[in-house]
């Protein structure tokens, strides 16, 4: 049957120690969305809505030779349509991140002379309902000359066909990562491994919800609002206030209820450019966007697609890796956007778990006429990782030890922490001997060892895999100083507020915008600590707006980091409310601030003096400053009980010349053990066990972290085996709907046993480290079980993605001396 | 087709939640447009557009449907409940109930769906085996629980009822 939650508190009561924080509390959340009463962006209708739909390019590759929109707008109840050529005339091409060359690439939300992906959209219209919408853009005629498309990273450096003229290559960025004395750790070593390529491959994490926008722009007012569930908006507005002309603080966002995000939803700004413009041209009214399924699928984003090539792997007699040399090769789609910031934040984990001191990385980015990236749960770490995780277990099973043992030997120490990484990144804490101990003791390793063997004798292909990983969060935006010098980004930091609202109620707001992570919740919980009240007793705004005033440029929901910078901000605002408090009772109770007591009284939430036993409520206090003030002392004019923080990170700019430095503050991490049988008729790979244990710190509710551990293990078993955003030659997207991307369900989820340990972070307030992301453990795992299961058939497993499709190939290959020598020891 | 602009109506009369609808609709309206647009009630959802994701479920005459593979005019005559007629004098459902207490799910989006294929698997099966839950839902994609406290949460949504 299915695991049970081992040693969580189940009930609502407060932890072990009397407080809120560490307490599984239910979800303040919960109540709406079961009622089917939660705000969903496309729950919202206002006065004069229009729909926009978007018509969009068949083809990968092709120059436009002309669009016709005269019938579209000759259909009764259309409003307006909007041409590439349109939006390229009424604005500026988005930001590139990238310096150089790539800085000289042209990119709008719409394509202008050429398509340069399957669905990229090139005109829109605008009608008075959604189907009206449909037909108008059934009605619009694009002429379309095809061109050469470019859908490998490999080939795309080739530069035979170039997606941007401009920029002159295929290749948007380059940079190489060398430290400690690489060559010395070869000439010294016993062992060298030689893996000639492994590819990691395209997915996306495809939220339920789909990118949702609706638009105002009022030509009158120059001002725009957004109603929509993009994640990070504090990003969005800086790419569309360059792009659109108009002030970064006359564009207000609002976020609702999110129905996931992943990251994904971080790179809707170019459909929210298009949402203004054509509400702009329809005469400022509201424009909505709903992305369909397909449209998702093709054009939204996807995962960084990574190949890396000739890698060399240096051992010494014991197993132990000195060094590691190797060229990524990294796919960003048609257009850069977010990018090339992946070939930077894969650099948070440089060595991953491991000990290993010199190391040279060559990394390239290159466009290909493929579905734009963007950040996708793990966003570009979890790549880097996997490539880690294979080169381990590859390397063990080349040196003969075992891969718990080779593990063991490369770990970073327990002691070692917090631990200086190569390239300076600085791990807060961790203990990965244990959890895999914790995890080995879950799965029942021996056992399973023993029963693999006696499969084995009947020719079943089963296989016992590990993988280790990790969720670097709170990331230093200093890091884009490293892709481009003059990034004018650095540090990270969120804010919150915290007030008595005018007649006394606990209200705090913080600038992030949850997508089902519970912030209303563990919020509530930290400040319910802070003034020993009920977290019921405290409101929680939903979602994200510009016009709440706790916002930061960097504010939003992604990297791992609202236990960090959003929690820190809220116990920060918190901490300033109560001292203001305290100031105010001790003033009308007379008495010093050390006798006053927080908590609850018969009239609610309250302030108490212990040597006399008067008290003041909540409503008394805020009745004192909002209404009643002439009462007020001069010494507490400055009380307001309206209390904003902002939390910064204490980071620097790391060097950029020799790529050093801190990129990230805390690094929570993750051991799985994935037992898989490949069915010796179908080729079906199949989970028998499957156990995570999780290390993410203090923990805030345990069981909103758990829920996230399942999450992010289902999106890593399902990309391992069963999702894939796969192409044809020619750029043609196979997997365009969800019936061919088939994202895991109900029936393909093993069932997960779940672990935990806890090393606190000594760089966080609370202890609690970053965990959402959860660094795709499981892809690393089952490839490693399958590893396992095939390593005696001749296989090595050099892709992120296997079903049985690509293991029967395998299987068929080796037998038939097709398939070229992937792996070559060197023993000196 | 510019002709679809001012295609023929038809009337339907659909009883959703056990309040009677009467509306002038499109053939081609899909009963999840009829309920979001036409009734209102936006606790039923859309995720995909090929019957993968379920979270457009509801009730149609006591049986589960993917609203978004259905016309609205097929539905003329018949009984809907979705997602927001679960809840009775502001009390909530035992499943929905269950969902929250077993933190059943994260965003919430796929909720509606999935608390509407749990409903009729304990109408007709009040202790489903693993294999019986997993089954049921198979048509109602969650991405973000990874289904091990949904299951949890069906479990005790069917303990729930027996004791109600």
């Amino acid at each position: 049957m299915f695991a049970e939650a081992p040693n969580i508190v189940a009930e609502e009561k407060k932890n072990g120690s009397g407080r809120w924080v560490g307490a599984s509390l239910p979800r303040k959340e919960e109540d709406r969305l079961l009622r089917g009463r939660g705000k969903f962006v496309d729950d919202i209708k206002l006065r004069e809505m229009t729909y926009l739909r978007f018509v969009r390019s068949p083809y990968a590759h092709a120059r436009i030779v002309s669009v016709d929109t005269s019938a579209a707008e000759a259909l009764p109840g259309v409003v307006c349509t909007i041409t590439g050529k349109e939006v390229a005339a009424q604005t500026q091409p988005f930001i590139e991140i990238a310096p150089d060359h790539a800085q000289k690439i042209r990119d709008f939300p719409m394509a202008v002379e050429k398509a340069r992906y399957q669905g990229e959209p090139v005109a829109a219209v605008v009608a008075e309902s959604p189907s009206l919408a449909d037909d108008a853009a059934e009605l619009v005629q694009v002429e379309y000359e095809p061109l050469e498309p470019v859908v490998d990273s490999e080939q795309a450096l080739l530069d035979k066909s170039i997606l941007h003229e401009e920029a002159g290559t295929n290749r948007i960025w380059t940079g190489i990562w060398e430290f400690g004395d690489v060559e010395k750790a070869f000439q010294e070593a016993a062992y060298v491994v030689n893996i000639d390529r492994m590819h990691f491959h395209r997915f996306s994490s495809t939220p339920l919800e789909t990118n949702v926008v609706i638009g105002q722009w009022d030509p009158k007012e120059d001002r725009i609002h957004y109603w929509c569930n993009n994640s990070f908006p504090a990003f969005a507005i800086q790419f569309l206030a360059a792009h659109l002309a108009v002030h970064i603080d006359r564009i207000r966002v609002q976020t609702s209820d999110i129905g996931g995000s992943f990251g994904i939803k971080i790179t809707s700004y170019p459909q929210m450019s298009v949402c203004a413009l054509a509400s702009k041209k329809a005469g400022g009214r509201p424009v909505k966007w709903v992305e369909t399924r397909s449209e998702h699928m093709i054009s939204s984003a996807h995962g960084n697609e990574r190949t890396f090539r000739d890698t060399r792997v240096a051992l010494d007699k014991n197993g132990e890796i000195t060094a590691i040399a190797s060229r990524h090769i990294d796919d960003c789609g048609a257009y850069p956007r977010y990018e090339p910031l992946g070939c930077v934040i894969y650099s948070q984990v440089f060595c991953g778990t491991y000990r290993f001191k010199n190391a040279r990385i060559e990394f390239t980015q290159t466009v290909s006429n493929k579905c734009p990236v963007g950040p996708n749960r793990g966003y570009s770490r979890m790549q880097h990782l996997w490539f880690l995780e294979r080169i381990v277990d590859i390397c063990a099973h080349e040196i003969g030890i075992a891969p718990d043992e080779m593990r063991l030997r490369n770990y970073i120490r327990t002691e070692e922490f917090p631990y200086t990484t190569p390239n300076g990144c600085v791990y807060d804490s961790g203990n990965y001997p244990k959890m895999l101990e914790v995890a080995k003791g879950l799965i029942g390793w021996d056992d399973w060892k023993k029963k693999q063997a006696d499969a084995r004798k009947q020719g079943r292909m089963i296989g016992i895999g590990i993988g280790t990983t990790l969720d670097s969060g709170t990331n230093n935006f200093g890091q884009s100083q490293i892709v481009n010098p003059n990034a004018p980004f650095s540090g990270n930091s969120q804010g919150a507020n915290c007030k008595l609202d005018i007649y006394g109620e606990v209200v705090v707001a913080v600038g992030s915008c949850p997508q089902g992570q519970g912030h209303e919740t563990v919020s509530a919980q930290v400040v319910a600590d802070v003034l020993n009240i009920h977290p019921d007793m405290i409101t929680v705004r939903t979602g994200f707006d510009t016009e709440r005033n706790v916002h930061t440029g960097m504010s939003g929901t992604y990297a791992s980091q609202f236990v960090v910078s959003g929690l820190s901000a809220v116990h920060g605002a918190a901490q300033k409310l109560k001292a203001e408090m305290k100031r105010l009772a001790a003033s009308v109770l007379e008495t010093k601030e050390d006798d006053l007591e927080f908590g609850v009284g018969q009239q609610g939430p309250e302030i108490k003096a212990k040597s006399t036993g008067k008290s003041i409520n909540y409503w008394g206090l805020a009745n004192i400053v909002n209404v009643n003030s002439a009462v007020l002392t001069p010494e507490l004019q400055d009380v307001t009980l309206n209390c904003r923080y902002i939390w910064r990170a204490n980071f620097k700019v790391p060097d950029k010349a020799k790529k050093y430095g801190n990129l990230t503050l805390t690094y929570s991490s993750q051991l799985h053990i994935a037992v898989i049988e490949v069915d010796r008729d179908t080729f079906v790979p199949k989970i028998l066990d499957y156990v995570a244990v999780d290390d993410c710190g203090v923990v805030i509710n345990p069981r909103i972290v758990e829920g996230q551990v399942y999450g992010a293990a289902a999106h890593g078993i399902g990309a391992a085996l069963m999702e894939t955003c796969a192409y044809d030659a020619v750029g043609n997207m196979l997997t365009s709907t969800f019936s061919d991307y088939t994202p895991i369900t109900a029936v393909n989820i093993p069932n997960i046993r779940y672990g935990h340990i806890s090393t606190p972070s000594p760089f966080t307030y609370s202890g609690a480290k970053g965990m959402g992301e959860g660094g795709a453990a499981p892809i690393h795992t089952i490839s490693a079980a399958l590893q396992d299961a095939l390593f005696a058939q001749g296989i090595f497993i050099n892709n992120s993605f296997n079903n049985a499709d690509s293991i029967f190939r395998s299987l068929k290959y080796r037998e038939g001396g097709q398939l070229a020598e992937q792996v070559r020891l060197e023993k000196r | 087709m510019p002709e679809t602009a001012t295609v023929e109506k038809i009337a339907i009369n659909v009883k959703v939640n056990g309040k009677p609808y009467s509306r002038q609709v499109e053939p081609r309206m899909l009963l999840v447009e009829f309920l979001r647009e036409a009734c209102d009630l936006t606790g039923t959802h859309v995720g995909c557009d090929t019957t993968y994701c379920g979270a457009c479920t509801v009730l149609m005459n006591g049986l589960a449907v993917k609203s978004c593979t259905m016309f609205a005019v097929q539905a003329d005559g018949s009984e809907i409940t979705t997602v927001e007629g679960l809840e009775k004098d502001g009390k909530l459902h035992p499943i929905q109930q269950a969902f929250g207490d077993s933190y059943g799910l994260q965003c919430g989006y796929c909720t509606p769906g999935l608390l509407l294929s749990t409903h009729q698997l304990l109408s007709e099966n009040p202790e489903p085996s693993e294999k019986e839950i997993r089954k049921a839902i198979a048509g109602n994609t969650c991405r973000c629980t990874g289904y091990m406290n949904v299951f949890k949460a069906i479990r005790q949504a069917g303990r729930n009822m027996k004791g109600a």
